[in-house]
């Protein structure tokens, strides 16, 4: 089941987003990153900085570290993976929410 | 037990030295300090440094505060005047006793002023004390000439400081050559050149018969060959007297020709007395250098616990710019000794002259005389404090270099006890311990040995064995930005200039590798604003732009922003304060004013930002770049438009400066001050960039900070007009922003700067790379496309699409809260948010 979240117009280039959903009744901040040159082209994580204690993870920098897609945080600089949401740095990470784009829109799969 | 109590008598350079080594020993000792100068100790060394824009308070090393700090009883302005060696009591002028168990004389010297007759009228003066300084100041004021007598060292140090008082400066010497002490007399010759080429007028073999009054000056000088000179003043600085009344008077022994008479242990003929520094004759020796007075002070606080140290001599060999002029000496540099051999190298086109000594078999170094080039100067003097083998054809040692030349000596061949940096007595041995020790850097060696940071003379040698040493452990300086470039931030800023590369896709695809990181990607958008001054949220460079570009503020611990509006050099007009207020009530923000003279507003949501924008450019605001890594603020006194000692208008310069270099994208942030009189009340010293006025235009300071590493700046041009003070900044911050690291403010890329500040004057006033022009057109650039990052955003909607909080809602976060203190918000702890959700749901 996909649910539509925006329009891809709406997703930033090479960079973040976020958008509010209710994910099993749950409201739930989620960041949104665009990599259009990927495969996989959208990837989602929680947008909540677990050590840094705010949302704020959909204003990092996207890039690589070795072999893993990250988003490194705004406040801190820690590396989160796009793929496992695990943290590089620290033994705590973000979850991970499966994402696509249906056409021009950019969908919610659960 | 009780303390053991330590009399110091004389507060000088090495007085000092022994107290602070004292203070900080395990000696349980109680200190007590008798100077006759009015002020604690001070750098006599520059002295000359005040006539030109230092204060006398630049030259202090230490303060009544930090002897109290310290515990030691410090008493200034008043005079030893007995020593009662039998009931161990000395009595000052001022009749206070003090009681010693060991007393330490540290009483200096005192300028020779030869015994013509008219030598003590008005404005003939020594030149000693800061004191003396301000004598001479006023002597000079509205005069002509200057004549110094004395052609040593001191007197030529002296010629500067007259000739910086923009007299015509005259040095008169009795001997027939120049420093005779130091140099042979082909160095003397050309030092002579040198000197004259500058303006200085030289009397040599000259001996002053009588000073009388003048016809057209105030006075008039007679010499033994018939000869005259008319000045305006005379300075005596032909050599010091030990200063050893005391002593004498004490009975202690004193030396044929002066000089409290001193063992290896720096103990005088009563074994609880001490002499140290320029009133001690060891052997029939005094050492009127500091490094060598620091020594004695070090030996002779050693006499005091389990670990005894001996003075048995040191070396005199000396380096130093007179008026500008290289000069070097190196043991028997006259070649005096029997055995001695001499290689000379003269040009009389560049006025260089080289003289090297060698034994007869030509095996050592026995000295060595450098005039106009010191290059080869820590090598040689390697070679001989060392007494390394010499090469097979030692006069390549001062030869000019020519392809297959002899290369300087390896300083693998450096035994361990050799000594690098003089000044602070740090032997290669201690740079090794400190590389142990995990320094990783020629800076991390100086902060951790304070090689280099004396005179600085050693800074090359130093970088030689840092570099040497790191290479030997197989340590590999890895100076690449980040996995993504193998380049220095520094080669990076020469790709994207000469390929014209405007894309970080392009830059990494030719030049890198992978997609880039948060510390790639920020880099070369600074790179590239530096560059091409492109607007922060251009398509291409939104990605690469840490948030705080991205959305032109700066965000705090909760994910909200901060807005800083430009206020240039403070200046504010009362409806822009209100319409501040007002902005801050609207979008209930917590108002502080900034160390740069302007206001922050916390607290802003990113959605209101483009609104809250848009009513500051109404009010006419602009983007104050707080979040950028660029210009700050430049920080103003009120100068001389309202304050009563201000010489030029500070607060005008600062607004047409802040103005000018606003918006330039930087390496890191920098801040600027300008100042409108020596109070110096804008603090532009502790900034990167600081201008100071002067009755005759402005002096330019560079590389200062405040902050975690404080730093005062350096003094790097005097009295500019604001047309050369624009241009020197517009090369100087250009060549910052090309060679800098990453992040590196200006005062620790000075650092690592080798050659320090007299290279950073030749590239930026002698144009020695020859991009000067390149520079200056650079900044122009960046000054011309200038644009409030802001103004643009907000008639721009595609740039405003990042500022919604929810792309698919307009509600904001919930995890914003904020409580109120002292009548402002501020962030909610977690303990206050949870009260606060449940006082929601009951």
């Amino acid at each position: 089941m996909t649910t539509a979240i925006c329009s891809v117009d709406a997703l930033a280039k090479n960079s973040g987003v976020c958008a509010l959903l209710t994910i099993n009744g749950q409201q739930q901040q989620v960041a949104i990153y665009y990599l259009p040159d990927t495969e996989q082209k959208v990837f989602a994580l929680g947008n909540w900085d677990p050590l840094g204690q705010a949302n704020v993870m959909s204003r990092g920098i996207l890039g690589n570290v070795g072999d893993e897609l990250v988003v490194a945080s705004p406040l801190y600089k820690q590396h989160f993976s796009l793929i496992s949401g695990k943290c590089l740095e620290d033994d705590v990470s973000v979850p991970v929410f499966s994402i696509a784009i249906e056409g021009q829109n950019v969908v919610l799969v659960s | 037990m009780n303390k053991l109590n330590v009399v110091v008598v004389g507060n000088g350079m090495v007085g000092h030295h022994y107290v602070e080594t004292l203070a900080n020993s395990n000696v349980d000792a109680k200190i007590t300090v008798i100077g006759g100068e009015t002020r604690p100790a001070y750098d006599r060394v520059h002295l000359s440094e005040v006539f030109d824009g230092k204060e006398p308070s630049d030259l202090a090393m230490t303060s009544r505060e930090h002897y109290i700090e310290l515990g030691v009883d410090a008493h200034f302005g008043d005079f030893v005047e007995t020593i009662d060696r039998v009931a161990k009591k000395v009595i000052t002028q001022g009749g206070q006793e003090f009681s010693y168990d060991k007393l330490v004389l540290a009483t200096g010297s005192y300028p020779f002023i030869p015994p013509v007759a008219g030598h003590d009228q008005a404005h003939c003066l020594a030149y000693r004390t800061i004191d003396d300084l301000a004598e001479i100041k006023a002597s000079a004021k509205g005069k002509k000439i200057g004549v110094v007598v004395g052609g040593g060292l001191l007197g030529l140090e002296c010629a500067n400081a007259v000739k910086n008082l923009g007299l015509e400066a005259h040095v008169v010497e009795f001997a027939p050559g120049l420093m005779g002490v130091q140099l042979d007399d082909g160095g003397s010759a050309m030092l002579r050149r040198k000197i004259e080429a500058l303006g200085v007028k030289v009397h040599t073999s000259k001996a002053t018969q009588l000073i009388s009054k003048g016809s057209g000056h105030r006075l008039k000088m007679e010499f033994a060959d018939d000869t005259e000179l008319e000045t305006d003043m005379i300075v005596f600085s032909a050599g010091i007297r030990p200063y050893d009344q005391l002593a004498r008077d004490a009975d202690l022994k004193v030396g044929e020709r002066g000089g409290i008479e001193i063992d290896y242990q720096c103990k005088t003929s009563d074994e609880n007395i001490f002499a140290i520094g320029e009133c001690a004759v060891l052997g029939k020796f005094i050492y009127g250098l500091v490094a060598p007075g620091y020594r004695m002070a070090e030996a002779a606080v050693s006499q005091l616990t389990e670990e005894k140290k001996s003075f048995t001599g040191a070396d005199m060999s000396t380096k130093l710019k007179l008026l500008g002029v290289d000069v070097g000496s190196i043991g028997d540099s006259k070649g005096i000794a029997e055995n001695s051999r001499a290689f000379v190298f003269s040009d009389e086109r560049d006025d260089v002259y080289k003289r090297l000594n060698v034994s007869a078999d030509g095996k050592k170094v026995l000295g060595a005389t450098l005039v106009g080039d010191c290059d080869d100067y820590d090598t040689i003097l390697q070679y001989y404090l060392n007494d390394i083998d010499l090469p097979d054809n030692p006069e390549n040692l001062i030869l000019p270099a020519v392809e297959g030349g002899l290369p300087s000596l390896g300083v693998d061949a450096l035994p361990m006890t050799a000594s690098i940096c003089s000044c602070h007595n740090v032997s290669k041995g201690d740079i090794v311990e400190a590389i142990e020790g995990g320094c990783k850097t020629v800076a991390d060696v100086k902060g951790c040995t304070s090689a280099a940071t004396g005179c600085g003379g050693c800074a090359a040698l130093l970088k030689n064995v840092v570099d040497f040493e790191l290479s030997a452990r197989g340590i590999e300086v890895n100076t690449d930005l980040c996995e993504h470039f193998k380049h220095t931030r520094k080669e990076l800023f020469t790709i994207v200039q000469s390929t014209q590369i405007k894309t970080f896709g392009e830059l990494i695809d030719k030049h890198g590798d992978g997609r880039g990181c948060d510390i790639c990607k920020p880099t070369v958008a600074s790179i590239m604003a530096s560059l091409w001054n492109e607007h922060v949220l251009e398509a291409d460079l939104l990605p690469l732009q840490d948030t705080n570009d991205t959305f032109m503020a700066n965000m705090q611990k909760d994910g909200t922003y901060s807005v800083v509006p430009r206020v240039p050099a403070g200046e504010i007009l009362p409806n822009q304060l209100i319409a501040l207020g007002e902005v801050a009530n609207q979008y209930g923000l917590y108002s502080k004013i900034t160390g740069g003279q302007r206001v922050d507003l916390f607290g802003a949501k990113m959605s209101d930002l483009p609104a809250i924008w848009s009513t500051l450019i109404d009010a006419g605001f602009e983007t104050g770049h707080a979040y950028a890594k660029s210009l700050r603020t430049v920080k103003s006194c009120v100068g001389s438009t309202w304050c009563r000692y201000g010489v030029q208008d500070s607060v005008g310069q600062a607004i047409d400066i802040e103005n000018r270099y606003k918006g330039l994208r930087s390496p890191h942030k920098f801040k600027m001050g300008v100042s409108g009189c020596t109070r110096e009340c804008a603090e532009a010293q502790s900034k990167d960039v600081g201008i100071i006025a002067t009755e005759n235009g402005w002096n330019l300071y560079v590389c200062g900070n405040g902050g975690m590493k404080p730093r005062h700046a350096d003094l790097f041009a005097t009295d500019l007009d604001t047309a050369t003070l624009i241009k020197y900044i517009d090369r100087f911050l250009m060549f910052y922003v090309r060679t800098a690291d990453r992040l590196q403010r200006t005062s620790t890329w000075f650092e690592s700067l080798e050659g320090g500040l007299p290279y950073l004057q030749d590239v930026i006033i002698s144009d020695s790379l020859g991009i000067a022009a390149e520079l200056e057109a650079q900044m122009t650039h960046v000054v011309e496309t200038y644009q409030c990052e802001w103004k643009t955003a907000i008639n721009d909607q595609e740039k405003l699409k990042r500022f919604k909080q929810f792309v698919n809602s307009e509600e904001q976060d919930s995890n914003v809260v904020f409580v109120e203190e002292r009548g402002q918000v501020r962030p909610a702890n977690q303990v206050e948010k949870k009260r606060l959700a449940l006082k929601a749901v009951s």
